[in-house]
């Protein structure tokens, strides 16, 4: 029964890194690819772990698949946001139907 | 009628190369007796596919910071890749290697964006 539940997350985190990818070729602009594909391809590759554990059950190597998901959980969101800091620093425009701005707005503010 | 005849001709080599990913016997190839072989198959297919959207947008990103992107998104995608293999092989040294590759690759995206910053390595 548990070996059922984890092939379907397994293949619900598939699914999820497909759309992340195909994201990262169609969006229009840095942001927003980067908004696509880091969530999309984070949660995916989670759920992929997650039934890898459901899979393998309770012994060393599924616990090693729970702490690798905590690790992925703990820095993935880190680096993209150390990436969308990046190409604000370094000028990266946006796309030109994008609407708003704030960090622009808080900077001329201030 | 020269432009229609390129699009046609890129086609029908994408369809060729995706039936023989998604089709052809490769993994069997490799390890010979396995129990769930339907699910490597599937799935290497789309990790493939997926690598492939990733390494178009590296080649063809405007600036630095699409092909960081790229590469990050390439990196979390092969532990992804190492826990199906572990599953499916049945050896279990291939998640020591998720767990090293994800945390190496936070290290390489947080230096190349601080490096795209315009600061130096050692700042």
């Amino acid at each position: 029964m548990t070996e059922i539940i984890g092939k379907i997350f397994i293949f619900i985190g598939l699914f999820f890194d497909f759309v992340g990818c195909l994201g990262l070729v169609r969006f229009p602009d840095v942001y927003n690819r980067l908004q696509a594909s880091t969530k999309c391809v984070t949660f995916g590759t989670c759920s992929i772990l997650l039934g890898t554990f459901l899979i393998l059950g309770i012994q060393p190597a599924g616990i090693k698949a729970l702490l690798c998901m905590f690790f992925l959980l703990l820095t993935a969101p880190a680096g993209a946001h150390a990436i969308a800091r990046g190409s604000q620093k370094a000028k990266v425009k946006l796309w030109e139907k994008s609407v708003c701005n704030h960090y622009l707005k808080e900077q001329e503010t201030v | 009628m020269k432009g229609y005849l390129k699009y046609i001709i890129g086609a029908i080599i994408i369809l060729i190369l995706v039936y023989f990913i998604l089709l052809s016997p490769l993994p069997i190839l490799i390890y010979p007796e396995l129990p769930h072989i339907s699910l490597l198959r599937r799935a290497i297919g789309i990790f493939i596919m997926a690598g492939l959207f990733c390494l178009i947008r590296i080649s063809r990103g405007p600036t630095a910071s699409d092909r960081i992107v790229a590469v990050d998104m390439l990196g979390i995608l092969i532990v992804g890749l190492c826990a199906v293999l572990t599953i499916v092989t049945g050896r279990n040294w291939y998640l020591d290697i998720g767990i090293a590759w994800a945390l190496q690759s936070f290290i390489s995206t947080l230096a190349l964006s601080k490096f795209l910053e315009g600061k130096h390595f050692d700042d």
